[in-house]
């Protein structure tokens, strides 16, 4: 009752904050850390269902309104977070380590990058491209299956490869990929190389408010079929013969599960995500290049998945939040504070901070900061922010 | 026709001769395979359930022809096995390894399961209950939501057992089933085992080392020893076959050299 009353006060209080306030980091975090308070208290089911929807669906957009940077955020955190729900299917689940996710994402992104803008003419010739951008809907579905087919691709060749040699591979698989996207401006000019594809057709949608808010919603409805998707497969034979095969290859054969149909459809389940996620980002983003589709960017997605428990839904959707937030927001703020402080010139314990060297920039240590938490993680919390929890089942009393 | 039949399975390592052209066979009931440690017990039963390729020979199984198939053929076929060191889904609960142990009984495409169709939660709900059922049979029933790696090492055994039982196998091999068990656990293993035998015609294989285990619930005994078949026959005809003796105990060293001179 206590805490019912706290979870509707806290995202009440911090939701006021923040259209109050607009410009403060640390109250729009407040913000989120009161969903994740929702989310973790002992209330009852419906109370969460119906606090949360009301931060996703009102409050997050009417946040928006007074400040536009939290719905990049927000938009950004769900694009994330999709992908580290397709990547927990690949390494969470079937145990599969694949340091190259980031291809499918590309593959995806190129997908509707060249066919919904000009791009497509030099392959084709003529001038028939861009596509109308009513086809970015069918795109989802053709960035589904080109991904599909090429976590196949890559699943065929690496069947037999387990732990180590998987993770080497898969890596250089991304790199083919990021290395392809970057050559293959000759002899047909294709992806238009380092310089990238711009502009790309934007998604008519249909509700009658600005834009970067309705894309906002488009992202939720995506992201929410991934999750129900994910936890469909997750609580099936389909699932559960993934977790099998990551617990022992050769009993789950042995118990009839098919090895080589199984890896693959974890291969192409978790490269579909990600391709139906890169439509949606070239769309948003309106210009692509390879360096979007770096290695880090693997690594990111994969530490998302690690930092927040493998194999575990909400986790991965935690984890995006945790990384893409530490990055976009906590890192930035503190950088300009920081500066504030240094040309404010406030002495802190006799040391005037205007003297500090003007390398010290948080937001350069991104990767630094994110690193020293996962070790901090595997130290204290190997098992990750919100690891799996085994389901009971009722059995029925006889 | 014979259920399940094996003729000159062969099977080397290298140098080593593992199995030499070794027959066995079986009707119904139970049979053991007994024999000295390394003499090529486990080895049979990887090749048997398509875990090992095997050199030569011919395996068939209700007249199909095993050799050459993937295990998880060989499971939808029919024949299902436990492991001798333990090898069950560590991380995951008691009944969700015996509902693995049902995937090749499963007929649902990713659609079903994308779409959640009533066919998908009834087919669901009725492998939970029998998943049920099998946990109860081999008394597992208030260890369902357990971890299968915080059991205790004899349900780990026994749920091994209903894990297999769940691909509703005709033939069952089990190696090494009592290993760790009390006498009077492996007693109620093997009457379990004999009222399955009795209620489903499930034919079943034992790799066992507990001699009163082997004795008291085989039809037949089969024994090997160094890769080769010593002696085959009932239980009593085994115990008295000189031979077997020589593997088990060894020869005295006034025989041995009135046998050499």
């Amino acid at each position: 009752m206590i805490q019912a009353a706290l979870a509707v006060g806290l995202v009440a209080v911090s939701a006021w904050a923040v259209a109050t306030f607009p410009r403060s980091v640390l109250v729009f975090l407040l913000f989120q850390g009161s969903l994740l308070f929702a989310y973790v208290a002992r209330i009852p089911a419906w109370l969460r269902a119906a606090l949360l929807g009301a931060a996703l669906l009102v409050l997050m957009p009417a946040i928006g309104y007074f400040n536009g940077y939290y719905l990049e955020v927000a938009t950004q955190v769900g694009i994330f977070a999709a992908l580290a729900l397709g990547l927990n299917i690949v390494v969470g689940l079937a145990g599969l380590l694949d340091l190259g996710y980031v291809a499918f994402y590309a593959v995806g992104a190129y997908s509707w990058a060249i066919f919904g803008s000009a791009q497509a003419n030099q392959i084709f010739g003529g001038n028939a491209f861009p596509l109308a951008p009513i086809w970015f809907y069918a795109f989802l579905l053709v960035g589904l299956l080109v991904a599909a087919g090429t976590g196949v691709l890559l699943g065929l060749p690496v069947l037999r490869l387990r732990g180590d040699y998987l993770a080497i591979v898969t890596l250089g698989f991304g790199e083919v990929i990021r290395v392809l996207a970057n050559n293959l401006d000759k002899p047909i000019n294709i992806t238009n190389g380092p310089k990238g594809i711009t502009p790309i057709g934007r998604p008519p949608l249909p509700l009658d408010i600005p834009y970067s808010e309705a894309f906002y919603f488009l992202v939720l409805v995506i992201v929410g079929a991934v999750i129900l998707a994910n936890r469909r497969l997750e609580d099936s034979h389909v699932g559960r013969a993934w977790e099998a095969i990551r617990e022992d290859e050769l009993a789950a054969q042995a118990m009839g599960v098919p090895l080589v149909r199984s890896k693959l459809l974890a291969f192409a389940c978790g490269a579909s995500f990600a391709g139906v996620m890169g439509v949606l980002f070239s769309a948003k983003q309106v210009f692509i290049n390879p360096e979007s589709f770096t290695f880090l960017e693997s690594i990111g997605v994969l530490s998302m998945v690690i930092l927040g428990g493998m194999g575990s839904i909400p986790g991965a959707v935690i984890g995006a939040t945790v990384v893409t937030v530490l990055n976009l927001q906590v890192l930035k703020g503190l950088s300009l504070w920081l500066n504030e402080l240094k040309n404010a010139g406030v002495t802190v314990l006799g040391y005037s901070l205007a003297n500090l060297p003007t390398q010290l920039e948080p937001a350069k240590y991104e990767r630094m900061i994110c690193g020293v938490i996962l070790v901090l993680m595997m130290i204290f919390r190997p098992q990750g922010i919100f690891p799996v929890r085994r389901r009971s089942r009722e059995l029925a009393e006889r | 026709m014979t259920l399940f039949e094996a003729r000159g399975v062969t099977k080397r390592f290298g140098g080593l001769t593992a199995l030499a052209a070794v027959d066995f066979s079986l009707e119904s009931g139970i049979a053991s395979i007994i024999g000295p440690n390394g003499a090529g017990k486990t080895t049979l039963f990887n090749i048997f359930t398509g875990l090992y390729p095997a050199d030569a020979g011919v395996v068939t199984f209700k007249g199909a022809p095993l050799l050459g198939r993937r295990p998880d053929e060989i499971t939808a076929l029919g024949i299902c096995r436990t492991f001798q060191n333990i090898r069950l889904f560590a991380n995951m609960t008691a009944i969700e390894n015996v509902l693995v142990g049902m995937h090749a009984r499963v007929s649902l495409g990713l659609w079903d399961v994308l779409s959640h169709r009533p066919r998908f939660r009834d087919a669901e709900r009725a492998l939970q209950a029998r998943a049920g059922e099998l946990l109860a049979r081999v008394g597992l029933r208030d260890s369902a939501n357990d971890v299968a790696r915080n059991l205790p090492y004899g349900d780990q055994r026994r749920l091994e057992l209903a894990r297999a039982l769940a691909s509703e196998p005709s033939l069952l091999l089990l190696d090494e089933p009592t290993a760790g068990m009390t006498q009077g656990e492996a007693g109620a293993l093997m009457r379990l085992l004999r009222d399955l035998v009795a209620e489903l015609g499930l034919a079943i294989v034992l790799i066992e080392h507990n001699m009163r285990v082997v004795m008291e619930v085989s039809d037949r005994v089969t024994v090997l020893d160094h890769g080769e078949k010593i002696a085959e026959g009932t239980p009593r005809e085994v115990q008295t076959n000189a031979r077997v003796i020589e593997a088990y105990l060894g020869t005295r060293r006034r025989e041995r050299r009135r046998a050499a001179g």
